[in-house]
């Protein structure tokens, strides 16, 4: 039995503990807005936070988060309302979308370590989320624009 | 008035699933050939819906397939502006695959392009009618009144209806004639050309936006699929015994076998099915399966590469001549003589494809991501063996894309969950890995593209012969077909706009061997890469800016027509009266390019620019690319293009779609590559099948001209002019001439 926080929901699943943390999700939760997008780590479509931290539920064990918090997109926040959300909105950054949530996943996370992060820091921490569409460049100015308006608020 | 008719209540909520609604009306599509349709004054044939309810709320029904391009914000916005709608009371029913629709396939960058006007009249017919049911309220002539944002004005008094009070009248009234039916001029645009709010971005953002991954239903098993690593491969012997031990593991099942010619039905395999994913992907690892390869397992694309070169070296059959090129003798040292070659390409969609069926009495129920619902529903239909008149048996609920590219147009996917819905009697969702993904595509085509052409004292040329030779997509229907139809052969290879007294476009017959079909653009990809790069080339020789050589290769205004020169010029199935292959048009992306991007500026040694330009899907596009390449290495430091696509419907997403483009043509310059060997995909994910990360992402900027002209697509053609952009820039910036992509090979990225 594993036993884990997701979105602030204590949860008990009766499951392999080397199910990827994504098809507990998805399956198994029914919360799908973790998309699955290569299975190995590679595209970051299923990114999700552990502890805050960005990680790859594709690649992530349940047993490894056994008694740790998970948050999904659908937890980011009520209402859409986190200010990466409000930037994605702002600069309607999604084509198909379906990359999305683990973008705003990451991006979300680098905000929460790094309030003022540079164009390479955006770069380097956001590489890993593949983006076929292309929306790369609205990503960035989304990510910039979001931490211009968190700084703001904490002023 | 055949092809409209009043739906009832009742009959458009069976039909379409909305919840409640006073006044609907249902036009068949398409307007002309329903009209001589008796079949489409039956109820059952009506299609396209516009809905009021009393309180005012409008339902729009979109039947084309949205897979990032915008295209449920941008068919809604061109009815509601027609029909002067409030665009904060408009929502988006999604239609499910049906023939009354008229056409739904969503490729081929056409769903504007090819229906602007056609749904255009959706919004009119019902403006007309809530017009009518107002003049009548007032007793006053229709043309007293006048319909705006969602309430009829009496012109005289200031008097209004709104919308929703009119909506119970006007559905009562008789239909009208659809001769009287005035179009709005383009001057009095209320939506069209402005950025509404996105249908879908709030559910994208609160992570609720619904894809074909995403259907959950009660029982359902997971299927995941072992096909034959070659195409036309089949299952010699299979042992399943361990694979049914895995806790969550319910069947395992052998799909039918399918034969040769593959069309884009599935290509068999064994299924493991299961209680979840994580089951079926452990389960199908425990499989043992002897295979069959068949004789497709003789292919290794580098020698097949070798051999598309050695074709285009030689004449090959005439498509489209001007004079006579042969009778010249090419003086080789003003004669520049090339040959491009493109490999295969994947279309690689965040999304993977994916497909779920389920039977209900004697119904076949489906929720798929597809680009083409009907085509599908009727694959689906063949498979089951249903007659013609069954198609009602097959419901196919069409979910949102994770990107698409042309994979998603076939629906081998989707017949796969049928069948093993069948096979099972539960609902089966088929989930590809990206394994799956990478190894069992539609590949746009291995490719080679000649070029020869003679440059006198001037830097013009007089004397050009192009040739390709590569895979066509017609194979997959018939293993006969080895020349590009006609149709493909326009994809900017045969339509070349230069001012020429002696031209040759021939193309070359070749064998098949994996799977063709369109990615992005299709074979404007390979023969834009040739076309641009060869322009450089020339430039080079010539000591010209490559901006001067392209004017002196357009040479005068014009329009030109390919169909003089011999050539079955399908022109993307546009009118060429409203979309000429116009030559002022062209001339005036390369110059706005040049000056936008500034591509004539003084640079560092080892930097460059490199511009290109094609016109396709009738939308004309110039790139600009800026590049340094250092240490053997190359970075692209800037990327411009410049789109005149006529009308603009919805330009922030214009925008997009161009944004995207420059990062699809990126990533195909740089490293897009499929290979085979012996039959067999080498690449698997995206470690070996790599596509552009923010990291290799420059500047990006989008130049939109404003014009009034019928309007272009805008998927694919911001793609073509890209790659060689970027290549142009890279011998600019370096010497190294890349004539082979991607650019990996010699350069890293």
């Amino acid at each position: 039995m594993i036993s884990l926080t997701v979105n602030n929901k204590i949860i008990k699943l009766d499951i392999e503990p080397q199910m990827p943390l994504l098809y507990a999700l998805r399956d198994e939760l029914k919360l799908t807005g973790t998309k699955f997008g290569c299975g190995a780590g590679l595209c970051g479509a299923c990114t999700v936070h552990l502890d805050g931290q960005a990680i790859r539920s594709c690649v992530t064990p349940v047993s490894a988060v056994d008694g740790k918090k998970i948050t999904t997109i659908e937890g980011l926040s009520n209402n859409s309302e986190h200010h990466i959300q409000i930037a994605w909105k702002e600069f309607k950054v999604p084509q198909c979308g379906y990359c999305q949530s683990g973008q705003m996943m990451s991006a979300s996370a680098l905000l929460s370590q790094n309030n003022n992060p540079t164009e390479q820091d955006i770069e380097t921490f956001m590489q890993g989320n593949i983006c076929r569409c292309g929306t790369y460049k609205r990503i960035k100015k989304a990510i910039q624009s979001a931490a211009q308006n968190m700084g703001d608020k904490s002023e | 008035m055949k092809n409209i008719q009043n739906v009832s209540r009742r009959q458009f909520l069976k039909l379409s699933g909305i919840t409640a609604s006073s006044f609907v009306l249902g036009i068949s599509l398409p307007l002309s050939k329903a009209v001589a349709n008796e079949k489409s004054t039956d109820f059952h044939e009506l299609n396209f819906f516009v809905s009021i309810k009393e309180n005012g709320d409008i339902s729009l029904i979109c039947h084309r397939s949205e897979m990032g391009q915008g295209i449920r914000t941008s068919v809604p916005q061109i009815i509601a502006d027609e029909l002067e709608a409030n665009w904060s009371k408009v929502s988006v029913v999604q239609a499910k695959a049906d023939k009354k629709y008229g056409s739904q396939g969503t490729a081929g960058s056409a769903s504007i392009r090819n229906h602007f006007t056609t749904i255009r009249k959706m919004g009119a017919i019902a403006r007309d009618m809530l017009e009518q049911a107002a003049a009548n309220i007032w007793q006053v002539d229709k043309s007293q009144v006048s319909a705006k944002n969602h309430y009829v004005h009496h012109n005289a008094t200031g008097q209004k209806i709104s919308f929703g009070e009119l909506a119970k009248v006007a559905a009562k009234l008789p239909l009208p004639d659809i001769k009287t039916i005035k179009l709005k001029s383009n001057n009095d645009f209320s939506l069209i050309g402005k950025d509404v709010k996105l249908v879908d971005l709030d559910n994208i953002v609160a992570g609720k936006a619904q894809f074909a991954q995403d259907i959950q239903l009660p029982d359902m098993l997971i299927a995941t699929i072992q096909r034959p690593p070659v195409v036309g491969g089949k299952v010699k012997s299979f042992d399943a015994t361990a694979a049914k031990k895995v806790k969550g593991v319910v069947d395992v099942i052998q799909l039918k076998d399918r034969n040769i010619p593959v069309d884009v039905l599935p290509l068999s395999g064994i299924a493991v099915l299961a209680t979840n994913t994580w089951a079926a992907i452990e389960g199908r690892k425990k499989l043992s399966i002897k295979w069959e390869h068949g004789d497709k397992k003789s292919h290794n694309s580098e020698e097949y590469k070798q051999a598309l070169i050695k074709k285009v070296n030689t004449p090959g059959e005439k498509v489209r001549a001007i004079g006579d090129v042969y009778s010249h003798k090419f003086d080789s040292d003003n004669t520049v003589e090339a040959t491009y070659t493109v490999p295969y390409l994947h279309h690689a969609p965040m999304e993977t494809p994916a497909s779920t069926a389920m039977f209900k009495e004697d119904k076949c129920i489906i929720w798929a991501g597809t680009q083409n619902p009907q085509w599908a529903q009727g694959m689906v239909a063949r498979d089951l063996g249903l007659a013609k008149d069954e198609m009602d048996k097959v419901e196919l609920n069409v979910t949102l894309m994770g990107g698409a590219f042309g994979r998603k147009s076939k629906g081998d996917f989707i017949v796969e969950s049928v069948e093993l819905a069948k096979a099972t009697g539960r609902p089966v969702k088929v989930i590809w890995s990206r394994e799956d993904d990478v190894k069992h595509g539609f590949y746009h085509s291995s490719s080679a593209n000649y070029f020869k052409a003679q440059l006198d004292d001037n830097g013009k040329v007089d004397n050009l012969i192009t040739r390709n030779a590569y895979p066509p997509i017609g194979w997959l229907w018939d293993q006969n077909v080895k020349t590009p139809s006609d149709s493909q052969l326009s994809l900017g290879f045969a339509d070349i706009p230069f001012e020429l007294n002696n031209l040759s476009c021939e193309k070359h017959s070749v064998e098949s061997y994996v799977r063709p079909g369109w990615v992005r653009s299709v074979a404007c990809i390979n023969n834009g890469f040739a076309l641009g790069s060869f322009v450089d080339e020339l430039a080079v020789k010539a000591k010209k800016t490559p901006r001067q050589m392209w004017l002196n290769l357009i040479g005068n205004d014009r329009q030109i027509d390919p169909t003089k020169e011999g050539f079955k010029y399908s022109n993307y199935n546009l009118d060429p009266k409203e979309h000429p292959l116009d030559t002022k048009r062209i001339k005036h992306l390369i110059n706005l390019i040049s000056d936008k991007a500034n591509v004539e500026e003084e640079l560092p040694n080892n930097q460059g620019w490199g511009i290109s330009f094609l016109r396709s899907f009738g939308t004309f596009v110039a790139a600009a690319s800026k590049v340094e390449v250092k240490n053997n290495k190359v970075k692209v430091l800037e990327m411009h293009t410049a789109v005149d696509c006529g009308i603009v419907v919805t330009p922030d997403r214009v925008k997009a779609q161009m944004e995207g483009a420059m990062i699809f043509g990126l990533s195909i310059a740089l490293m897009g590559e499929i290979s085979v060997k012996e039959g067999q995909v080498e690449q698997g994910n995206f470690h070996d099948y790599p596509v552009a990360r923010m990291n290799q992402i420059p500047k990006l900027f989008v130049h939109l001209v404003k014009s009034d002209a019928p309007p272009g697509g805008i998927g694919e053609p911001g793609v073509p002019p890209v790659a060689p952009s970027i290549t142009n820039a890279i011998y600019h910036a370096s010497k190294i001439r890349i004539r082979d992509l991607p650019v990996n090979k010699v350069l890293q990225v």
